[in-house]
């Protein structure tokens, strides 16, 4: 039982990078007042672009970077909708997710060789890097030994939570994400950091994308990411809006995830259909478990300008 | 030379369709540059699009055979978005309730009258649904936001037909294809003309009674209260629980009808592709609608002939008929934005004024 475990976690670690990278990428965004609920299709458009950069170029730190990069042009443009133009929150980040879908499938048939699909091809992936001489034991090894996108993001966890609560820009951050009103006054630019932390959350949630289709699951198939992106901005309420909270719901997902791929290769008797409900039923669950108790406690962890516009009217 | 935005003191009553009408032109503009850039000739893909939608008769009757579903389903969220409850479950109601109608149509067809056999369905398929779509609705009155719950339905609801359809209700007699039977002629929704069939006489319906319901009863005016200040309609007395759980009954209720008007009116078979993206079209269409009824109607139309144009552009022109999707959002994307001219004036002044 404790080799499941250990081969569970191990299976658990790549499976929650994207979905770390996200919800990292959503407190950022959402600590700033802006909810960007375009996730879903920026993880979409970056992981066919990234894929299909990488495997032209066949490089796949241009396939990386082009992932953020779309990212972040996604981002700008709810960042503008949102920000300066005052629309809806809910409603912009829906459109975006609805035209990244459709995006990401027209790029998909068109991005492949000679104007075809992309679909089905194999291009250069992330290998998971080997330690030798790191640990004798193979399971432990096989909890160690991740790619390097996986390292990276879990350094992201304790870099943002320092910037949250250390850096004076960080700190102005979550200012404008209480009371915009207020930090203005103090003289910090809501606008401006509106706009930079929208898209440095949205390019966040294009390297997650990259991670699908260059590391996790190489390739692309439409609707790759499969509801991750809306997982994410769950995590995001499950880890009340805190980055290391995030990683054990990212861990306990990826879990779920590698549970349900663990089961299936076990020949259980369960449906795949009912294994593939999983993770969507345990993030209700999940946010059952967390509304009530923060309910209990009678506080909200939400930023408190969370979805609301400022002007200085 | 400077320009500034100046908020308007006054609204006059054209502005907004007039903003509306200038932001989907310019979002075909902004279509035709996304076009060029994805190394389409946009006039000939446009071209393509309307002749393939709305080019002769039948056409246009695809293009209201694929309104329907579109319809249904947008009003099911335009009524639970009156209140500002973010039923973003449609497209898993619509899934549930296909789910109801097409259990009654295999294997409670034969022991009914025929002519029951089709409203069977359809309460069945709205009463499924309407309980699927009460489970975040009870989850809204604990305190847990609907945005997500409902989302996740959706993925859960779809994975559910795909069990049923590939699973238990697989045809025997199918030769492995996934889908159900083809259901018995009297389970069939009755033809107008062509492929029409009268699942869009329901969506008019639908339409006249929502309409009427939330413009003239007191129920109608609790929802609008509640969903343009909760905190008037506390203090006004109003129940804003037990109308969560109204509105909801009534927005699942009508998806579900959507899922039982696919089933019954195109596949007659539970089969793959009756969850097709209508839920989360119907957000962008009831968002574009202003919330009106009517107007979700007309809009759903256009939705739908960017649809049927789409698969036709893949025929005709070899492009991915997802071209639909990206102009959907575009539009969408352009109206929302263009809607700060509703509230803003552009002034531009000359230096010297200044």
């Amino acid at each position: 039982m404790n080799l499941l475990l250990l081969a569970i976690i191990a299976a658990a670690i790549p499976a929650g990078t994207s979905l770390l990278l996200a919800a990292l990428g959503e407190i950022l965004t959402e600590r700033s007042g802006v909810l960007n609920l375009g996730i879903e299709g920026i993880m979409l458009t970056s992981a066919v672009c990234s894929f299909a950069v990488a495997y032209h170029s066949d490089n796949l730190l241009l396939g990386v970077l082009t992932g953020a990069l779309v990212g972040s042009v996604l981002s700008f443009v709810h960042a503008f909708l949102t920000v300066s133009l005052h629309t809806d929150q809910i409603v912009t980040g829906l459109a975006i997710t609805i035209f990244g879908t459709g995006l990401s499938a027209f790029l998909g048939q068109r991005l492949g060789p000679e104007g075809g699909s992309l679909v089905g091809l194999t291009g250069p992936s992330f290998e998971k890097i080997s330690w030798p001489g790191l640990t004798a034991n193979p399971d432990i090894a096989a909890i160690l030994q991740q790619d390097i996108m996986t390292y990276t993001t879990l350094l992201l966890v304790p870099v943002i939570s320092i910037f949250l609560t250390r850096i004076q820009e960080g700190l102005n951050l979550r200012a404008v994400g209480e009371n915009p009103r207020a930090a203005d006054a103090l003289g910090v630019n809501v606008t401006k950091l509106r706009y930079r932390y929208t898209i440095i959350g949205g390019s966040l949630a294009g390297l997650a994308g990259a991670h699908l289709s260059l590391a996790y699951t190489p390739g692309w198939t439409e609707g790759l990411t499969g509801g991750r992106g809306w997982i994410a901005i769950a995590l995001v309420v499950f880890a009340t809006w805190n980055p290391s909270r995030a990683l054990v719901g990212a861990i306990l997902f990826g879990s779920i995830n590698a549970l349900q791929f663990r089961l299936q290769a076990m020949g259980t008797t369960i449906s795949p259909a009912f294994l593939g409900m999983l993770p969507y039923a345990s993030t209700i669950f999940v946010l059952i478990i967390i509304t009530r108790w923060e309910s209990a406690r009678k506080r909200s962890s939400a930023p408190a300008a969370l979805g609301v516009p400022y002007s200085r009217e | 030379m400077l320009i500034t935005l100046e908020k308007r003191l006054e609204r006059p009553g054209y502005l907004s369709a007039l903003v509306t009408t200038v932001s989907m032109i310019g979002a075909f503009l902004i279509g035709a540059i996304l076009l060029l850039l994805l190394g389409a000739n946009p006039i000939t893909t446009y071209h393509a699009m309307f002749v393939g939608s709305l080019g002769n008769k039948g056409s246009v009757i695809d293009t209201l055979v694929k309104a329907t579903p579109l319809m249904l389903t947008t009003l099911a969220v335009l009524a639970a978005f009156k209140m500002r409850f973010w039923n973003i479950g449609a497209e898993g109601q619509l899934a549930v309730g296909a789910i109801g109608a097409s259990g009654v149509a295999l294997f409670w067809a034969q022991s009914l009258p025929d002519p029951l056999i089709i409203p069977v369905m359809m309460v069945a398929a709205i009463a499924a649904a309407a309980i699927w779509g009460l489970v975040p609705a009870l989850l809204k009155i604990w305190g847990i936001s609907e945005l997500l719950t409902t989302l996740m339905t959706n993925y859960i609801a779809i994975l559910w037909v795909e069990h049923l359809y590939t699973g238990p209700w697989k045809d025997p007699k199918g030769f492995g294809f996934p889908g159900s039977a083809q259901f018995s002629d009297p389970a069939w929704l009755p033809y107008i003309t062509g492929r029409l069939h009268i699942g869009v006489v329901f969506a008019v319906i639908a339409a006249f009674a929502l309409w009427f319901f939330l413009s003239f009863t007191k129920w109608g005016y609790e929802v609008t209260v509640i969903g343009e200040n909760p905190k008037t309609a506390r203090y006004a007395g109003i129940n804003i629980h037990r109308n969560i759980l109204i509105i909801m009954l009534v927005s699942a209720g009508l998806a579900g009808l959507a899922g039982m008007t696919e089933v019954a009116g195109i596949a007659h078979r539970l089969q793959k592709g009756v969850t097709a993206g209508y839920g989360y079209q119907a957000i962008m269409i009831a968002w574009l609608a202003k919330l009106n009824p009517w107007a979700a109607l007309f809009v759903s139309v256009l939705f739908a002939a960017l649809l049927v144009g789409g698969d036709q552009l893949q025929i005709t022109a070899g492009l991915p008929s997802s071209v639909a999707l990206i102009l959907q959002g575009t539009i969408l994307l352009t109206v929302l934005g263009g809607e700060i001219l509703t509230d803003y004036k552009v002034v531009i002044h000359r230096r010297a004024t200044v």
